[in-house]
Formats: C-alpha cells, structure tokens, sequence
C-alpha cells in the first residue's frame, strides 16, 4: 500500500505546488505507516527529481517520455492508473488545477474509486476517510467520506506547508506502456509566456488594476514584482484596456490564483475580481477609495495613492 | 452531428447559504433554482455551432427530481431541441455520470460545465468520457467542427493552446466558451412548452462518495489599516507578523 502522488511539471521544472503534494502526501502516509511515490511525465531533470525525496517521497517513477509534454486526457489518466496499480497505491493525489481536474475524474473510473476534488486540509480521519472541501463556491465547507477502497483526491492550492524532510527517493524509470494510439490531442499551437514566474504557482503575486491609471505606470510594480520574486498580474480592466496582457488577469474569468501573498494596488475588489484571488493567504490593498470592496477582503490595507506607496514598499522590500 | 449539453441545476449566485437537519444537509427553501453558469456557457456554445451549420440537434440532460425540471425548460427555452431528466437524486459524481451513461452514447460531441457552481466538483465530465471511452479535453474556452474533428482552445498554465482532436468527444468547458450567456425570448419560452421532455428511470448505481456534514467558514478577521505615510510598516507587518515576507 502506498499513496501516489503526480507530480506535474512545468516546462520540464516541478512547480511548487507539486512539492505542496509531496509534502502533504507524506503527513498522511505518516499516519498510515505507508510510503509516497510521486510519478512525474515529461522530461525533467535529475535534479529536479531529487527534489521530491526531500519533501517526502520514498520512490519517484520517472516516465521520461516526450509524447507527455502536451496533456492527453485519456493517455496521462491511463499512465497515473497504471503506476497506481503497480505500486498497489490506496489514496492517489493531483493538484486542483487545470491538469488535475482533467486527469483524476478519468484516473478515478479507472481505479473504481470515490472522487473528491478541492479538499483544503490533511483527511480528518482515515478510516472512514473523510476529508474537507469547499463548497458553495467557498461559501461554505463539506466535510465528504468516500467509500471506495481507493480514493483520488484533488488538493487545493496553498493548502499545506512544503516541508522540506532533508530525506531521499529512490528514482525509477517506469514504462506505464501507453501505446500512440492512446494519445488523441494534438497541438496546433502554443501560446504561452515562458521564462517568467508562473502567475498560478507564483508564493508571491503583485497585480495592479484601473487606479493604475495608465500602463506607463507598471514600472514601479514590474520593480516590486523583481525584488520579490513575485509574478506580475492585473485586474480584468487592465487586460481589457490593453494595458497589459490578458495572460496576467487573475480574477474568476482570468487566471485563478492562490498564492501566499497578494498585492492589489489600485483594484476596487469586483466580486469576479475576488473570486479569483480570495484563496491568497494574505491579501494587501492599496486603494484610493476607502469603500472599496477589496478591503473586505484584505488582511492589510491602506487607503491612499498608488504612486506614493508602491516606491515605500520597494525601499522597504530592500532594507528587508 | 448531435451535441448532449450536461445541465446541472444549482441554487442562484446570489443564494445565502444555510443548512438543516444538524448541518447535514443543505436547506433549499426559499432558493431560486438557475442552469449551473458554464453549464448555460455551454448550451450557448452548442447554439452557436448548430447556428453556423453541421449540427442536426442539440440535447440537454440532467440528473434530478421532478423539481429540476423548471431548469430543463429553460434551457429548451434558450433553444435545446429536447431534454432528458433521469429521475433520481444526484448525491455523487460517480453515481450520476453512471446515470447519464446510458444516455449520452448516441452524441458525437458532449459539453459539460468544468464544475457546478453548489458543490464545486469538477468530476462527471471526466468520468462520463472515461465511462464512454471519449476522447476529453478539460478547460475549454474555444471549440469549432473541423470536418469529423474538433479544433479546440484550452486554457494551460500561462497561456492558451489549440489542439485538434477526433470525436467523439467530451469538451469539459469553462468561462470564454460564450460570451454571453443567451436569455430566452418570449417566443423561446412558449416554443418550449411542446418540446419534447423525456423522463428516463435510472440504472443501478452507487455512491462512492457522501457528504457527512457541512459547516460555514469561520468569518474573516477585520483589514488592518495603516496610514499612507506610514506605508512601509506593511512589509515590516507581512515580514515579522504575517511571516509572508
């Protein structure tokens, strides 16, 4: 018995929240006396690979095969079900991403396993199983046992610690034997930014909105975003304007974002708005009008000018 | 070519949300019931297809007590030629996409929600193509007939990308799929009184899941306000407080 955990990468490098998988996988397995294997498709380096030992896993099947660098449905599903079989896994984990909500519900039919995707906190009990979730659209949380021997789980972003163990995985090369005629998907193009933090994966995120008042403005969040190691975002009106790229807005119709810490310099906080970024663990607001809604949903505030506070912050970021 | 558009019948945006029977189940009295928001993204998506040829008829389903059925008509009102309801109460993914199962096989092309909006799951899609043995492709915020292809746009991290890929085929779409969500006209609305609406008994079928309880988040500490000139004590309060920094 043992819990699997896929850990997705990102052109070629683990993202953060996969390390966040290992990491809550192993807590579990450490209450089940069991042991995490991570699978990983696609080329990454060994060094990556390594990683996933010090955050808690015990084996990593390596499956260095290009044919997943563009996500098929039916072939990854087929892939993550196999090494699940072969490693007699009782609990298989995936992020609550894009790829995650793609791939489990089909891993599940396939391991004949109750599915509960978005769950926010270690199980509360392992027999039965029963683990949290958001529901109502955070509106309220459900507390969801599943009954099959084998259970998916999807995780939440930013739901659990990385928690670095200073341990070791042994490393395998796995053929999960999927055939080409198992791979359906194929990529007419590719739009996509490189090269840059990962908005989604990004622990920290500065974004700006209207109050920006002009995309001459950015220089100083651009700044901001460096000295952080921040990704850069904005508000829908920013993208909507042109001001910046519409790959940078967050919100429930952009991208959708969960970091550890979020900047919102000149947003006013629209529900849609709110819906993408809610889930940050810490939110700051920088905001000339003080009946904005984002201060509802900032930890902390200020009620002033953008052009004035975003220098402060630099040279306080500096002198950190 | 037919499109099934899975319908799921979920409690308004706007619903406040309680519960009964000790926090055990979610309490429906008073709630304006609506066509779950990708869901009815979706529907207009297959409208726009059929408007611009190649589609002979477009289907909705759904999984649900007679109740259910206001939300039905309506989505005939929008414009679906006919309606199936399974009449069972739909308590877990798996037990309803093995209810729509038996249904959905006749349909070169399936679109789902990529969640509803009640209890976020983001599951029968995925299940029901895996169930079908389709083709899937999650995430979808563009799709148009490519001859017997599809050519779709999937939202991937930090960007976009176009695939082309065989049918049949189970589209697991999200926001940008449609703009706009239609609105029924009037003549919509009488017209969906004579489609047809069919009701089919359900399969023999388990939930693996169950919710046991639910509770409301716990409410969220006030903002702490700084004046503007003292701005820089915010990074010292995320370094030394909040320890983000």
């Amino acid at each position: 018995m043992s819990i699997l955990v896929y850990t997705e990468n990102w052109d070629g490098k683990f993202k953060n929240l996969s390390f966040e998988l290992v990491s809550y996988a192993h807590a579990i397995a450490k209450e089940m006396n069991s042991t995490v294997t991570a699978v990983s498709l696609g080329k990454v380096s060994d060094d990556d690979l390594m990683k996933l030992g010090k955050y808690g896993a015990t084996k990593v099947l390596n499956v260095d095969d290009e044919r997943y660098n563009s996500i098929d449905n039916r072939a990854t599903a087929k892939a993550i079900a196999s090494a699940a079989k072969s490693e007699d896994s009782s609990i298989v984990i995936f992020a609550n991403n894009n790829v995650g909500k793609a791939i489990a519900p089909r891993t599940a039919i396939k391991l004949d396993a109750g599915l509960v995707s978005g769950v926010t906190a270690l199980p509360l009990s392992i027999n039965p199983f029963v683990v949290k979730k958001k529901v109502f659209t955070s509106k309220a949380i459900a507390n969801v046992q599943i009954n099959s021997d084998i259970k998916v789980i999807t995780l939440a972003q930013n739901s659990y610690d990385i928690i670095d163990l200073g341990q070791s995985a042994t490393i395998e090369t796995y053929d999960p034997g999927i055939v080409d005629t198992d791979f359906s998907t194929s990529v007419i193009e590719t739009n996509k930014v490189s090269g840059k933090v990962l908005l989604s994966d990004a622990e920290i995120v500065v974004s700006g909105g209207r109050g920006m008042k002009s995309a001459d403005n950015w220089g100083g969040l651009e700044e901001l975003a460096d000295l952080l190691g921040a990704g850069l975002a904005c508000s829908r009106p920013v993208s909507d304007e042109g001001w910046r790229s519409h790959s940078e807005h967050v919100g429930q119709t952009g991208v959708m974002i969960a970091p550890n810490l979020y900047f919102a310099f000149g947003i006013s906080g629209a529900i849609q708005h709110l819906g993408g970024v809610s889930s940050s663990k810490v939110i700051v607001a920088v905001n000339k009008d003080p009946e904005a809604p984002i201060f509802e949903a900032a930890d902390y505030g200020i009620v002033g000018d953008v052009n004035v506070v975003i220098p402060e912050f630099i040279e306080a970021v500096k002198a950190l | 070519m037919k499109i099934l558009v899975l319908i799921s019948n979920v409690p308004d945006t706007t619903t406040k949300i309680r519960f009964t029977g000790n926090n055990t189940a979610f309490d429906d009295s008073g709630v304006q019931w609506i066509i779950n928001p990708w869901d009815e993204l979706a529907l207009t998506r297959a409208l726009e297809l059929k408007e611009a040829g190649g589609v002979d008829k477009i289907t909705v389903a759904n999984v649900g007590e007679k109740s259910t059925e206001a939300t039905l008509r309506k989505a005939l009102a929008v414009g679906a030629d006919d309606a199936i309801r399974i009449n069972t109460t739909a308590n877990d993914a798996f037990y309803v996409a093995t209810q729509l199962a038996e249904v959905a096989k006749d349909y070169e092309l399936i679109l789902a929600g990529i969640e509803a909006s009640d209890y976020n799951g983001n599951a029968v899609g995925g299940m029901l193509a895996e169930m079908l043995d389709y083709n899937s492709v999650s995430a979808v915020s563009g799709i148009d007939l490519d001859g017997s292809d599809f050519k779709v746009t999937r939202e991937v991290d930090g960007g976009y990308q176009v695939v082309s890929i065989g049918g049949p085929l189970l589209a697991i779409v999200q926001k940008g799929i449609a703009k706009e969500p239609r609105i029924p006209a009037m003549r919509g609305i009488m017209m969906a009184r004579k489609k047809p609406l069919n009701i089919n008994e359900p399969v023999e079928g388990i939930d693996k899941t169950q919710i046991i309880k639910f509770e409301l988040p716990p409410p969220k500490a006030a903002c702490k306000l700084i004046d503007e000139e003292n701005a820089k004590e915010v990074i010292t309060l995320l370094h030394e407080e909040a320890k983000v920094l």
